[in-house]
């Protein structure tokens, strides 16, 4: 999970390293008087918020006022700002860039240092760059931060600095079951301080058990998306017609290429996961049908997820939610037989194949 | 030895009384598989199925020789069992739990390597060398003795595949679920390696997904060393990026781990690429 800013300030203020005061708000009304020229940031997850004009600049109690109330509920590219940040403008001498980051092809994290901050990493040429792999059992150590203040020539008042926030960015990536941890820029102030200008902080969510204080309020997902997942279902929100359910989240997203690769779009993506519970299979129809898809695709290749289950399931959702849109159903794998039978009673057609499933849905979903 | 697994290894089971484990452990059995003791704490003295001893620890099981373990435990639970098979130096630890903590497995990675232990999954369906040996979630019925070598990200993908390889007439000298997590113990190129020193192994099938470059590394591997044929399917063509595709590994980031980048270093070296699952067979010819 992608944290907001603010909340990315917070975990790092509580792990020492140096962030500029600030405070944030969901109206105007919240605004504390105003003291110091500031810099007023919409919350929102996306890079180049400066440039699509979701950073403004107060010097005056009017200024502060105008920024919070123009930013508050605008839409920057199609998100809509409910929260903002006010804080102290720093008196930027010089910006770097360091995070820790999962390097999935090593399976460990890895450093990335650079003297050349405040621009996309992408965008920064490779011989600026300082990166250092760490093994996860062994843990950073401050050679680690000796190297990369070397590589970045920093001068050794800001190295000292540079390299404590190293010991204190390592601890929140590893104690937080952090993806990521970037600061861009880290700036270095017109008074020799290392303060971490913006924050960008992504949680592994399969670590929540142990972080019971989130607040789980991805940001990046839509409301139906955050109820399926509430409900314990693999669910996106897509943009075509065809509602999808399938097994195994490789056969569904196999299930959703296949659809495209014949013109048709899919309205989503659900995983029922390994089930063999028919009201799982009824309250993913719910969700499906919560998507408004002009017809729905069941794909079903049945092992420890039973086609007679999963049958059943979708007979009762079509009489639970009285469902009236064109539904194709293929079922293959344990089961089968039963699970076509009872779908032919109660006149669902189904297939045995993915391909001829595919070609039917996407025909029956073109007249709807 | 087949490839990781044969006919006479002899595997535990963490976690054989809970729902999962007692279900799999029991089809395993049915495939042939030599189970000698399930891993529950506070049931130990008992049986599993009438026959299986269950005993409280890892420990208490070296005494039939295990050479590997399946670890089904809840995901809070399962470093302390990969770290308890790894201590008492089990050679192959399958996990097959979904929703590790990532900085977990990486711990158990680096640890197992330490040790000379192979780690497969998390979040993967398991290792079948038909005939002789599975570990997993499998299904057992799609099976067939043969040549193919199949490794996947994902699951049920892997039963629709290795089910058309074997109803048209071939059939697979192993199949390997790698897991569908972004940290797993095993990549493609591991798994090739060990396909292309089995001599049964004639004809290799990688099934794929969006997130990371798992596929690039292994298509740039097959180009310098492989000689066997390479086929491929690759899923989330049609994902959008920033979005988890049900596995916590298949997400494009950055524009890193699209299906077009796969897609293009397997073409590039030679490995074709099925466009539906149910074309690999074909492509296998």
């Amino acid at each position: 999970m992608n944290l907001y800013e603010y909340m990315g300030k917070e975990i790092f203020r509580k792990n020492g390293i140096p962030v500029p005061d600030g405070y944030v708000i969901e109206s105007a009304s919240q605004l504390k008087p105003f003291k110091k020229p500031s810099v007023v940031k919409s919350q929102i997850l996306l890079g180049g918020r400066g440039k699509s004009g979701g950073i403004k600049f107060a010097k005056s109690d009017a200024d502060l006022k105008a920024a919070a109330s123009e930013l508050l509920g605008s839409k920057i590219r199609n998100l809509t700002v409910t929260k903002v940040l006010i804080e102290d403008m720093l008196n930027i001498k010089k910006e770097l860039y360091v995070s820790i980051a999962l390097s999935r092809s090593d399976r460990e994290p890895v450093l990335i240092a650079s003297n050349s901050g405040g621009v996309e990493i992408e965008s920064v040429p490779q011989n600026e760059i300082f990166t250092k792999k760490i093994d996860p059992l062994l843990g950073y150590s401050d050679f680690i931060g000796r190297e990369a203040s070397a590589f970045m020539k920093l001068d050794p008042e800001i190295g000292k600095q540079f390299r404590s926030l190293l010991v204190n960015l390592y601890n929140v990536f590893v104690n937080e079951d952090c993806e990521l941890v970037e600061i861009n820029p880290l700036v270095i102030t017109g008074e020799g301080n290392l303060i971490a200008a913006d924050a960008k902080v992504i949680m592994d969510s399969d670590s929540f058990f142990r972080h019971k204080d989130i607040v789980i309020t991805d940001p990046e997902k839509t409301p139906l998306e955050l109820e399926a997942q509430g409900k314990g279902y693999a669910f996106v929100e897509l943009d075509g017609k065809i509602g999808v359910i399938a097994n195994g989240a490789g056969l569904t997203m196999a299930t959703l290429d296949a659809l495209t690769l014949h013109n048709g779009k899919p309205r989503n993506f659900l995983d029922l996961g390994g089930t063999d519970n028919v009201d799982i299979v009824v309250e993913a129809f719910d969700l499906v049908l919560k998507a408004n898809p002009k017809a729905i695709l069941v794909n079903i290749f049945g092992g420890v997820t039973k086609c007679d289950t999963v049958a059943n399931g979708i007979v009762a959702a079509k009489n639970k939610f009285s469902i009236k849109k064109p539904m194709v159903v293929r079922l293959s794998g344990v089961h089968e037989e039963e699970g076509r039978q009872i779908l032919k009673d109660n006149g669902i057609e189904s297939y045995p194949t993915m391909m001829e499933a595919i070609e039917r849905v996407v025909k029956v979903s073109e007249v709807q | 030895m087949s490839v990781y697994v044969d006919e006479n290894t002899k595997v535990i089971v963490q976690g054989i009384t809970g729902h999962q484990g007692s279900f799999h452990a029991g089809e395993m059995i049915k495939f042939g598989t030599k189970v000698v003791a399930g891993i529950s704490p506070g049931k130990g003295g008992t049986k599993f199925q009438d026959k299986v001893p269950i005993v409280n620890s890892v420990a208490d099981a070296m005494s039939f020789s295990p050479n590997a373990t399946m670890i089904s435990v809840a995901a809070p639970f399962v470093k302390d069992a990969a770290y308890e098979a790894i201590d008492a130096g089990i050679g192959i630890v399958y996990i097959l739990t979904e929703h590790v903590p990532f900085h977990d497995t990486m711990e158990i990675v680096h640890q197992a390597r330490r040790k000379g232990i192979t780690v497969m999954g998390p979040n993967g369906p398991g290792i079948t060398v038909p005939g002789k040996c599975k570990i997993g979630i499998m299904p057992n019925q799609i099976f067939r003795d043969g040549d193919v070598a199949v490794a996947s990200r994902s699951g049920t993908l892997t039963y629709e595949i290795v089910e058309a390889i074997t109803r048209s007439g071939m059939g697979e000298s192993a199949v390997i679920g790698l897991g569908g997590d972004p940290v797993v113990g095993l990549t493609f190129i591991d798994v090739l390696k060990k396909f292309n020193d089995d001599p049964k192994t004639k004809k290799i099938v990688l099934v794929g997904e969006i997130g990371g470059n798992n596929e690039e590394l292994a298509a740039a591997y097959i180009k310098a060393n492989i000689k066997k044929q390479v086929v491929a399917y690759i899923t989330g063509r049609s994902a959008p990026p920033g979005k988890r595709m049900g596995h916590a590994g298949a997400i494009i980031e950055k524009g890193v781990g699209t299906a077009e980048s796969k897609i293009k270093a397997f073409n590039e070296a030679g490995v074709k690429v099925a466009d539906y699952p149910v074309d690999v067979p074909k492509l296998l010819r």
